[in-house]
């Protein structure tokens, strides 16, 4: 069978414009020129952030309070003296894309530095291209700590200001039987084998430990082993989606928050949203920052947020440590003098913000920053209220080398 | 000259020339293209040649990947170390599976063989089942899918969903060097060509015309004596090989090699070039492949935003307007200009 055949003329040019367009193209669309980061009066940043696929509806809020700090220090005059001028990549929710978008920051568009990643395998991807073109990356995510990769800034919480604080606290609370609940990635394996290495020493019990695939709603049976095997406590360390069906399908078993609090570490008030603050009230979180934290800087931080994306939105830990991000390295370029990157790296030790969580140091050794512990308590109206605090920053251990317990982790 | 003969040529010298006008950026992206053309030119096979629609190539392309991708690391992580991955999962020893991959010679034939056994294998039970059409894509899609959770879950064997990253050598070549990454690229553009001349041998040869009639009759063959599922077995093993390769070659051109790049959605992308090339031809479906993924890179860097729709809408596009790909529009012009049809085997 033939197809109608077509006007040649049209043809002729459609032939010579598609049979090698990539290669031609290829060619053409080559690197400009132009300094490393700083040319002329501006300084070029790359924000890399999953904008397409299952992760962009946690990304793109972080992205968006990258982009409020950048114009808010623009707005203040700049970094010596020039303008930032944020370049957005999308990350698609695919790690081998954050490792190439990672690239063409760096080498074609030369930015000064890069804001960006979300998920560990995001991380581990870029990780190789950061120390081979000798870039920065600022990672804004709490996450499974053992790392320490010397061109990578980590402003969310290492194991030790998130984990271990809400383990501290749960064993304050005299629950001595725990259930693991996880998404199947790195994240989850290593938190929980971290979970069972400070249970083991502190003599608490954990009765299961269980995986789902990443997207995964089906959580009868899950929910069925948590009820016969009644633990004081349940350890959740699912992403996205899964939090949804979970919580609903525990609420509707009638495991209340009461009898069987749930703790979560990746569930935050975008999160509380999705899920619906009627299925998850009640229940625990750990972070380092709520909308609802008391600081000067935070008032303002949700303010200037909500004036520029809608009154209905809501701000989280990994927005505000993307936001904190942005503002350290500039504190780390304004001290540097320069965006020059060794520079920026020796400057960033010990750099100092108030940040809308408080203080937020950044460690000169491992390069994460100290942060304030806190458990939260979701509310019926979608918000979190905090229930305990660390008494100040705790110190970045992402190898947990000062814990007698974690020896064989690390 | 022919047309056929002077694109050839052109494209050689255009893929000869590129380390020296492309940066190494652009280059390792160019190489990253050429891979997915060495997948294309078995889907080609496959299905353009054979009708069996595989909507699970990159179970394949994983399994090429991931025993590349064990060799390097073992290489790295020296006699004594563990790969990376191992130490932050909580492996102590060394995986008994992962031991003969510290061999490059075993390495580089479980490339070539693991792909080659689990297509054969299969093939053998799904053909000879005279299992076809729709109930072998759903299966080979399902194979993909199986692939991936396993992957995922084996987070100390494979990594999970990480995958493995972090490669810096390839066989004595340092891959952060621009030297090594063109070294890299023309290790790849030789395997395509390779692949290409392969697969032209084959269309050509009195097997590629009984593939031709499998496809169009098969019945019709069996009842001349010949078993189609032997005819399948093997073009389908040779594809499954194919891009068993592309995949040990996209370990050391992009760096990563994760079960990101091996479900369904993957598999389906590499279909998409295929189809929108033109699967009958060849090389359509290797200028395809490229095309398409140079449009993602294209889009999805001037449009981080939308790029999604871009993409979608190409597609759309070519399959409405050119419903037999980009060859297809080559084939009717030829037509129209009078010259003598192209052979329907390219």
């Amino acid at each position: 069978m033939r197809s109608r055949t077509p006007r040649p003329r049209t043809f002729q040019r459609g032939l010579l414009a598609l049979l090698l367009p990539a290669l031609l193209a290829t060619a053409c669309v080559d690197e400009p020129g132009g300094a490393a980061g700083a040319s002329g009066d501006e300084i070029k940043v790359g924000i890399l952030h999953s904008l397409s696929g299952t992760m962009a509806i946690s990304e793109v809020t972080v992205r968006d309070a990258e982009l409020l700090a950048i114009e808010e220090i623009n707005a203040k005059g700049g970094v010596l003296g020039k303008k930032v001028v944020p370049v957005t990549e999308d990350g698609a929710s695919d790690w081998p894309t954050f490792a190439e978008k990672a690239q063409k920051l760096i080498s074609q568009d030369k930015v000064a530095t890069v804001f960006g990643g979300w998920t560990s395998a995001s991380r581990k991807a870029m990780l190789p291209v950061f120390e081979r073109n000798k870039a920065l990356l600022w990672y804004p995510v709490q996450y499974e700590g053992l790392e320490s990769s010397p061109y990578i800034f980590y402003t969310g919480a290492t194991t030790n200001q998130q984990i271990v604080p809400a383990l501290d606290y749960l064993a304050s609370q005299g629950k001595k039987k725990m259930f693991l609940v996880g998404s199947d990635y790195v994240f989850p394996r290593t938190a929980n084998k971290i979970i069972k290495a400070y249970a083991a020493a502190k003599g608490i019990e954990v009765l299961g430990e269980e995986y789902t695939p990443l997207g995964h709603t089906e959580y009868s049976t899950l929910v069925n082993k948590i009820a016969d095997a009644k633990p004081d406590a349940v350890f959740n360390t699912l992403n996205g989606d899964s939090n949804v069906a979970f919580f609903k399908q525990l609420r509707g078993s009638g495991i209340t928050p009461q009898t069987t609090p749930v703790v979560s570490v990746s569930v935050a008030e975008e999160e509380v949203k999705g899920i619906g603050p009627e299925n998850v009230a009640g229940h625990l979180v750990a972070w380092n920052y709520y909308q609802t934290t008391t600081t000067p800087a935070n008032d303002a931080f949700v303010k200037a947020f909500k004036a520029k994306y809608g009154a209905d939105k809501v701000t989280s830990d990994p927005m505000e440590a993307g936001y904190n991000a942005v503002h350290l390295w500039a504190e780390a370029v304004k001290k540097a003098g320069t965006t020059e990157v060794e520079a920026v790296r020796k400057a960033a030790g010990g750099i100092t913000i108030e940040a809308p969580e408080g203080t937020t140091t950044i460690d000169g050794e491992n390069q994460h920053v100290a942060k304030t512990a806190r458990i939260g308590l979701v509310q019926a109206d979608g918000q979190i209220k905090e229930v305990w605090s660390s008494p100040g920053p705790i110190k970045p251990d992402p190898y947990l080398k000062s814990y007698d317990w974690a020896g064989g982790l690390g | 000259m022919t047309l056929g003969r002077v694109s050839l040529v052109v494209c050689v010298v255009l893929l000869a020339v590129a380390p020296l006008a492309l940066s190494p950026f652009r280059l390792g992206l160019l190489a990253k293209y050429l891979c997915f053309a060495i997948v294309a030119v078995g889907i080609a096979l496959a299905w353009g040649q054979g009708g069996m629609l595989t909507l699970g190539q990159g179970v394949f392309f994983g399994l090429g990947g991931y025993a590349m991708a064990m060799y390097l690391k073992l290489e790295e992580a020296g006699s004594a170390g563990l790969p990376d991955f191992m130490v932050w999962s909580g492996v102590e020893e060394l995986p008994a599976l992962w031991e003969p991959f510290g061999n490059p010679v075993f390495a580089l034939a479980a490339v070539v063989l693991v792909p080659g056994l689990v297509a054969f294998l299969l093939g053998l039970l799904v053909f000879r089942q005279r299992v076809r059409g729709a109930y072998f894509a759903i299966l080979s899609q399902a194979l993909a899918a199986a692939f991936v959770i396993l992957l995922v879950g084996q987070q100390g064997l494979t990594g999970g969903t990480n995958g493995m990253t972090n490669f810096t050598r390839f066989f004595g070549l340092d891959l952060s060097d621009p030297n090594g990454q063109r070294a890299v690229y023309a290790i790849t553009a030789l395997v395509l060509g390779l692949t290409f001349l392969v697969a032209k041998l084959l269309v050509r040869s009195r097997f590629g015309r009984l593939l031709v009639a499998v496809r169009d009759g098969e019945d019709r063959v069996r009842f001349l004596g010949y078993d189609p599922a032997v005819v399948k077995t093997i073009t389908f093993t040779v594809s499954a090989v194919m891009a068993g390769l592309a995949g040990a070659l996209f370990v050391p051109v992009v760096g990563i090699i994760s079960p990101a790049l091996l479900g369904i959605v993957p598999s389906l992308e590499l279909l998409v070039g295929v189809a929108v090339g033109g699967r009958f031809v060849l090389a359509g479906a290797i200028a395809g492949a490229i095309a398409v993924n140079y449009a993602k890179t294209v889009f999805s860097e001037d449009f981080a935003e939308g790029w999604l729709y871009l993409q979608g809408g190409l597609f759309v596009l070519v399959l409405v307007f050119a419903p037999k790909g980009l060859a297809g529009v080559v084939e009717s012009a030829r037509l129209r200009w009078g010259r003598k049809p192209a052979e329907v085997v390219a």
